[in-house]
């Protein structure tokens, strides 16, 4: 059984700088796989090389096995690749409704669809509806994704890339700029998460990483400094040293 | 041939001078300029009223019509241009078209739509023979200013501290205001130099390229395929492509002369495909 | 499975944007009752017609996609010439069967061009549209055995609509053929944007990052579109071409993208409606200047612009009808009127500040008249 997601020795190069240099990694299917590293350590190229958003200077990407090295970004998507965004990417003039709906119906095959009005989909509304309220936001559905507030704006983030049905689902720091009191609402959210679907959590937050991952990557300086379960991680001084004050435990 | 040649690098270093204000400011401050040619024409027309009807000498007229140009960039900018800096693209085109459409239809109003010449020096009339081959003296003139002021502007960017201003704040502007250079004065003396320049060269040009109220509209795309095609980041950038696309009009033009326009609109649009930022940008540009 | 009440909310709220509001109702209901309320004026109601098809071809890529244009007069052009010359050379001798295949050159035109549109920056697309479409107007211009060059195409002659409806020199029945045109492809483009593609559209100028990463491949949609209002502004110029049996090169012209340009700014994008009513209001404007001042009209078109673009739509046409106004009764030169230019950008502050607190006391005088409204219905039994 092939791993949900593999790279083998990816390369990003920008002018002399190695951005990304040699990083090679399984994720397992329906496991819970972090992506730790201090700033600047290359983690959000990573997630964009995986995602097509940045071509690679060398190396492969595998999901499941297939090789998607060359294969553009949204046609990643169709595979059943996903990811959220760091910085909230959502359609500010799109209400919640219709951006999770454009998501369903681009998976669906629909989304090209010019003939018949948004909204005549019987099952493309359920389901739109139905992950609406998994994240809490069939209360401002309707309205206008500008005016949301930021923790609202970031459990779309989320559901948008839920609503693809992802094999594998890529978290670029999902809990990132949401006040403390919103927090626990993206956490429970990202714990609750269907089994089948693999997750690769970038993050900062050590609380998060070590109450949600099974298995931990360190990436320092564009290269996987340590790579395995939890205990093993939190235990390598090695670790605690690259995170200079930092503490592991806390 | 030679001859084709050198016309062809007149031409081309007669669009520089006329295309690198609009190149500076597009890089500068990301603002498409559309009413660069007006200012052309404006300093073509204050030459032509100064040399012609009040007989005052070419190279003085010349002179006169950078100084007038600027001041007029100038004062555009202060009072106008400066309140759609902010605006997205294409508010700004709207907004430099009206201006192109208002200096047109007022020098149409004024001077006539016929085409006019500014009368030239006898020196500077006819040609002179070298190695055999036949030069215009015009045009060697216009190589030979042109080239100076390339030389100089080369300089005044490399070798004065505002010329390390400029590409400070070109490179990056809010950086360079972050460290405490002014922007935007730096930007309006960039403006109106680059709009006295457009106006030089629109004086020098009138012999050459013809001058008339639809000038900024002709040439317009002319001074845009050049900095589309010489990038922003530079002046070698627009120079080697105002070169380029000096040469290859003329030579089009007399070669193949059916198609010879179509010469330097493929070219632009091969450039286009192959490189979308120009070029000579670099990667790493807006 | 969710609860029926929120799922008949949903589908009421995603099918919003498709009702047609009684304002839509009103304006065609207006559009119809024009032919038999004027028909004096139907020659420029015709201009109208097309022109404002013209415009919802550009509005369909500008205001949907957010692709600048400054070229859009290429599909223009090549639809008229195409419709001329199927009609001077009796190819297709049925103007709305030319009419079609008019729009179909100038949609092969766009699907073909439209690659080089993706790429790039703004500017690169800016001048990209302008080079192409200056390259229409050069071959145009080059073969003036097949288009008449710079005198234009002469002796067209259109035969009757579906064969019974003869073109008359007063323009009625070529006012009805051009509003029914403009009818029938606004009904279709308001079907495509309230689809799922119209919606995917949004969501592409909005965020084409995004876009891609739900799997939507914006370059298709883009192409998509971009060929779609070629095929829009094809059938536009074919109509001008049927309507005046003439074509020349000015259709290709750079004015004639920036007038477009001009409509779309008065009007709004991305409704849909703003290059129709645009067109309204630019013919109008460009017939009240034209009568005042026949000759340099542009000039005053030129002040419009620079105005709508630093105050706004209803505050830059209000100043530019003021400046306007005092030049005319002052004799002002244009000299003297770009002087008051001058004064008026010199002063932008000032009148931004002004105008913002009027904004603000207009703001306050609805709301105090709605509440009064709310507050004597609630009074009656």
């Amino acid at each position: 059984m092939p791993a949900a997601l593999e790279t083998v020795d990816l390369q990003k190069h920008f002018g002399g700088i190695a951005a990304v240099a040699g990083v090679s990694f399984k994720v397992e299917r329906g496991a819970r796989h972090a992506l730790i590293g201090p700033n600047g350590a290359g983690k959000t190229t990573v997630i964009n090389l995986l995602t097509g958003v940045l071509r690679p200077s060398a190396g492969r990407i595998l999901l499941a096995g297939e090789d998607i090295t060359l294969v553009e970004p949204h046609k990643r998507v169709r595979r059943g690749l996903a990811r959220t965004f760091q910085i909230n990417q959502l359609f500010l003039d799109l209400t919640p409704l219709e951006s999770v709906g454009l998501a369903i119906a681009e998976r669906m095959g629909a989304g090209a669809q010019w003939w018949r009005p948004v909204g005549t989909h019987a099952s493309v509304v359920e389901e739109i509806v139905e992950i609406l309220a998994r994240f809490h936001l069939t209360d401002v559905m309707h309205e206008r994704t500008g005016n949301l507030p930021y923790g609202k704006q970031r459990l779309l983030e989320i559901a948008l890339a839920i609503a693809c049905r992802p094999r594998v689902l890529l978290l670029d720091e999902p809990a990132a700029g949401v006040p403390e009191d919103e927090r626990h609402e993206i956490l429970a959210t990202v714990a609750a998460l269907p089994a089948d679907v693999t997750v690769l959590l970038i993050e900062h937050d050590m609380d998060i990483v070590f109450s949600f991952a099974d298995r931990i990557s360190v990436l320092v300086n564009g290269a996987l400094f340590v790579d395995g379960a939890p205990e093993q991680v939190a235990s390598d001084p090695r670790v605690k040293a690259v995170y200079l004050g930092e503490s592991l435990d806390a | 041939m030679l001859t084709i040649l050198f016309d062809g690098v007149a031409y081309g270093m007669l669009l520089f001078v006329l295309a690198c204000g609009l190149s500076v400011t597009l890089g500068l401050m990301n603002f498409v300029n559309l009413a660069h040619g007006a200012f052309a024409m404006a300093g073509g027309y204050v030459t032509l009223l100064l040399v012609n009807r009040a007989g005052v000498p070419f190279f003085a007229g010349l002179a006169v019509a950078f100084l007038v140009t600027a001041l007029i960039g100038l004062l555009f900018e202060r009072t106008l241009y400066v309140h759609v800096y902010a605006k997205n693209h294409l508010e700004q085109v709207l907004f430099t078209i009206g201006l192109v459409f208002m200096s047109v239809a007022a020098v149409d109003h004024v001077m006539g739509s016929q085409q006019v010449f500014i009368n030239i020096p006898s020196v500077l009339q006819g040609q002179i023979q070298i190695f055999g081959v036949g030069i215009g003296r015009y045009r060697l003139l216009i190589i030979v200013i042109c080239g100076l002021l390339t030389l100089g502007l080369q300089l005044i960017l490399s070798g004065t501290r505002f010329g390390s201003r400029l590409r400070a704040s070109v490179d990056d502007a809010r950086v360079a205001g972050g460290l405490g250079i002014n922007v935007n004065a730096v930007f309006s003396l960039t403006f109106a130099f680059g709009s006295g320049l457009a106006g030089l060269g629109g004086a020098l040009g009138a012999e050459i390229l013809g001058l008339d109220p639809t000038f900024p509209l002709k040439y317009l795309v002319y001074f845009l395929i050049v900095v589309t095609v010489g990038g922003t980041s530079s002046i070698t950038g627009p120079f080697v492509a105002s070169l380029l696309i000096g040469i290859a009009d003329v030579a089009g033009k007399y070669y193949v002369p059916k198609f010879g326009a179509f010469v330097i609109y493929t070219i632009m649009i091969v450039v286009l495909i192959l490189r979308p930022q120009g070029l000579f940008a670099r990667a790493a540009g807006k | 499975m969710p609860p029926t009440a929120l799922l008949e909310q949903a589908t009421r709220h995603l099918a919003l944007r498709a009702r047609w509001r009684p304002l839509e109702y009103a304006f065609w209901l207006a559009a119809l009752a024009s032919v038999f309320l004027f028909p004096g004026r139907h020659l420029i109601l015709t201009e109208i017609a097309w022109l404002a098809l013209f415009a919802l071809s550009l509005d369909l890529i500008l205001g949907y996609a957010g692709i600048i244009s400054l070229g859009h007069a290429a599909f223009f052009g090549l639809g008229s010439y195409a419709a001329a010359l199927l009609a001077k050379h009796e190819i297709i001798n049925e103007p709305v069967a030319a009419l079609f295949v008019s729009g179909l050159a100038a949609a092969v035109l766009g699907f073909a061009t439209s690659f080089l549109v993706l790429r790039g920056s703004d500017l690169t697309r800016l001048m990209v549209t302008l080079g192409i479409a200056l390259i229409m107007r050069e071959i145009a211009n080059q073969i003036p055995e097949l288009t008449g060059g710079a005198d234009g195409l002469q002796g067209v002659v259109i035969a009757p609509i579906l064969g019974t409806f003869q073109l008359d020199i007063f323009g009625h029945v070529g006012y009805v053929y051009c509003l029914s045109v403009l009818f029938v492809l606004f009904l279709l483009a308001r079907r495509v944007v309230c689809s799922p593609f119209g919606l995917s559209l949004r969501a592409v100028k909005g965020n084409p990052l995004r876009s891609a990463s739900i799997g939507i491949s914006v370059n298709a949609r883009l192409v998509a579109i971009y060929t779609f209002a070629a095929f829009y502004a094809g059938v536009a110029g074919a109509l001008l071409a049927q309507t005046t049996a003439f074509a020349s090169l000015d259709v290709f012209s750079l004015e004639r993208s920036a007038d477009l340009l001009l409509v779309l700014i008065i009007g709004g994008t991305g409704y849909l409606y703003g290059g129709l009513v645009g067109a309204v209001a630019f013919k109008f404007i460009q017939d009240a200047l034209a009568t005042f001042d026949p000759q340099y009209w542009q000039y005053w078109i030129g002040l419009l612009l620079v105005l709508l673009v630093l105050f706004g739509r209803i505050y830059g046409g209000v100043i530019a009808a003021a400046v306007f106004g005092v030049s005319y009764w002052l004799r002002l030169s244009f000299f003297e009127c770009a002087l008051i230019l001058l004064a008026v950008g010199a002063g932008y502050r000032h009148i931004r500040g002004w105008l913002d607190r009027l904004d603000a006391r207009v703001l306050e005088f609805i709301r105090g008249a709605r509440s009064a409204r709310a507050a004597l219905l609630q009074r009656r039994p």
